[in-house]
């Protein structure tokens, strides 16, 4: 629109017309330059610094003064760095048996959840509870309920004559983090899920009904197609909140018993903040950002695919 | 199929299951009213008897008085709601209804922020507030809480869906850019704004890995660091005292979810698909 303009000196941005944005030049960037001022102080010169310290060597005890460039030494390292492996190996477990799990309970719950029940607002409400409260809360009541002797969990499983140890033992201490993950998981999951059935395609099902489909039929050729993205989704954010997964196991195991849950992230904040080993814990980093991001673009274009071929 | 009693078909066992999911915090609430001896009683004892007050009145005004973390907790969230609310409306607003050279690289280059780990960037920060002298400070919490991506990004999804024709009245009638923005785009934005806001609320007040990596001094934790105070040398946990505290913490969240659940569930949902 050519109303009279006040358009800044040294723009050479053209008019969009009847699109309503205006070349603003200058007045556009102060609009956004108290945001990009922290944006760059907070994130992106911190970003940029864990690049180059993952090519030094260095500890935080010999100051600023004794940091030294190191080439790839980190990576040859982390190559062959068993804890490193561990660590990864770990990580995997966790991410894929608990947002398989939460996803697939999530969507049950989603699809439950929609319809009509007597206090379904409460019932959504309770789900979504844990998901809100702080990880330090839920997470030492979780300790005292799995405490091996006298917690809450193992009074009833021992009507069943099972006795696990949970965070005590090495060989139950990363399924009762599973757990916990899932339990506080699952509401967010169902809640997406939920805002996605309710943009479901109305007309479909009609047609569906007088063409006598079964409520399986329906859910295969309808509801799953149309939730498909939401799957994809929330697939993607899950398994990058897991890989991250570190509150609780700081807060409850400490990476423990022994390592059997120093999961990639836990065995970043030990190198560095225990260690300080810096470099090497960047480098670290940098290597899981990464691989996060290849898992995910990976899930990303299998769940693609099959939507093609459906 | 659709009778009175259909709906109790699928109520009733996601009644139990939902009861299932409450257990944790009605063991949280029993166990923040018991004597210690009593925590672990087998078989689980869940009216306490008696019931002990006091764990409330230690926790709130004891030597280890959570109330100093409580206040901390309120500035650092308030703080934060408030610059990030300034900053992202203004930028959001910009990216979605001004034009500028570079605009849209500029937005690609914060979209490619956006899925950065915050775990990555704890080395550097930690190394980076010390420099600046803000380690072991609240503004180490506060300041990057108040310029974020994801909150520019939900702005300018707002934005983007108004209409320009009242910007095009407004200027015709002589209002400049700042007039445009605050007296007729801001006021439409206040649900989206609410939403935000609640988000980062909590978001801020349940932080724990921020406060774990750059606060040391436990005069300055904040309160989900200040819930370990009841944790003794060798890992015993006081479950009286700690749950008390743990209760305490999650009462604001509870506030904001029960009052404003529409917006919550609306700025989950939101934030979580589009």
């Amino acid at each position: 629109m050519a109303t009279a303009t006040v358009v800044a000196a040294g723009t050479k941005a053209r008019t969009e017309q009847g699109s309503g944005i205006r070349p603003s030049g200058w007045v556009g960037f102060l609009f956004i330059a108290p945001n990009l001022l922290g944006v760059i102080a907070f994130t992106l010169i911190p970003l940029v610094s864990v690049v180059l310290l993952a090519f030094t060597d260095w500890n935080l005890v010999s100051g600023l003064g004794g940091i030294t460039f190191n080439g790839i030494d980190n990576f040859v390292a982390i190559a062959r760095d068993p804890g490193f492996w561990h660590a990864i190996g770990l990580t995997l477990v966790y991410v894929a048996v608990s947002v398989p799990l939460t996803v697939v309970l999530g969507l049950g719950l989603g699809i439950a959840l929609n319809r009509p029940l007597p206090g379904r607002a409460v019932l959504r409400a309770i789900f979504f509870l844990p998901y809100i409260v702080n990880v330090v809360a839920v997470g030492m009541t979780w300790l005292m309920l799995m405490n091996p002797k006298a917690g809450l969990v193992n009074q009833v499983l021992d009507a069943f004559g099972i006795q696990p140890g949970w965070f005590a033992s090495s060989h139950w201490a990363l399924p009762a983090l599973i757990v916990m993950a899932v339990w506080s998981g699952v509401g967010y999951c169902s809640l997406i899920y939920l805002s996605a059935l309710q943009d479901a395609p109305g007309q479909l099902y009609e047609a569906a009904d007088i063409d006598g489909a079964s409520a399986w039929a329906k859910f295969r050729v309808i509801t799953w197609p149309s939730l498909l993205p939401t799957t994809i989704f929330l697939m993607v954010t899950l398994i990058i909140g897991a890989s991250q997964g570190f509150g609780l196991i700081a807060l409850i195991t400490a990476g423990g018993p022994g390592d059997a849950t120093t999961t990639i992230s836990y065995y970043m904040y030990q190198t560095g903040f225990q260690f300080y080993r810096f470099g090497y814990a960047s480098a670290i980093g940098l290597v899981t950002f990464v691989g996060v991001l290849v898992l995910t673009l990976v899930t990303w274009r299998a769940q693609r695919g099959r939507a093609l071929n459906d | 199929m659709t009778s009175k009693y259909s709906k109790w078909i699928w109520g009733i066992p996601l009644w139990i299951l939902a009861i299932a999911f409450l257990a944790p915090f009605a063991w949280m609430l029993s166990t923040s009213l018991k004597a210690d001896v009593d925590a672990y009683k087998i078989p689980m004892q869940w009216i306490p008897d008696p019931f002990q007050w006091d764990n409330f009145s230690t926790v709130l005004t004891g030597a280890t008085s959570v109330l100093p973390a409580f206040g901390r907790s309120v500035f650092v969230a308030v703080l934060r709601v408030a610059g990030e609310l300034l900053t992202a409306t203004m930028a959001g607003y910009a990216f979605a209804r001004m034009s500028f050279k570079g605009r849209d690289k500029l937005f690609l280059l914060y979209l490619a922020t956006a899925i950065i780990p915050a775990q990555l960037l704890l080395v550097p920060r930690f190394i980076y507030f010390q420099k600046l002298g803000l380690y072991d400070t609240l503004w180490a919490l506060i300041l990057p809480g108040m310029f974020t991506v994801l909150g520019t990004f939900l702005m300018r999804q707002f934005f983007i869906s108004q209409p320009a024709e009242f910007a095009e009245a407004a200027r015709m009638d002589g209002a400049n850019e700042w007039q445009v923005f605050s007296r007729i785009y801001l006021p439409l934005a206040r649900p989206v704004m609410s939403a935000l806001g609640i988000l980062a609320f909590v978001w801020s007040w349940n932080d724990y890995e921020t406060p774990l990596v750059l606060i040391s001094n436990p005069d300055r934790y904040t309160l989900p660091l200040s819930l370990t105070n009841f944790v003794d040398e060798q890992g015993q946990i006081a479950p009286g005292l700690t749950m008390a505290a743990s209760v305490i913490s999650i009462v604001p969240v509870l506030i904001v979810f029960v009052v404003l659940q529409r917006r919550f569930i609306a700025a989950m949902t939101h934030t979580g698909i589009k």
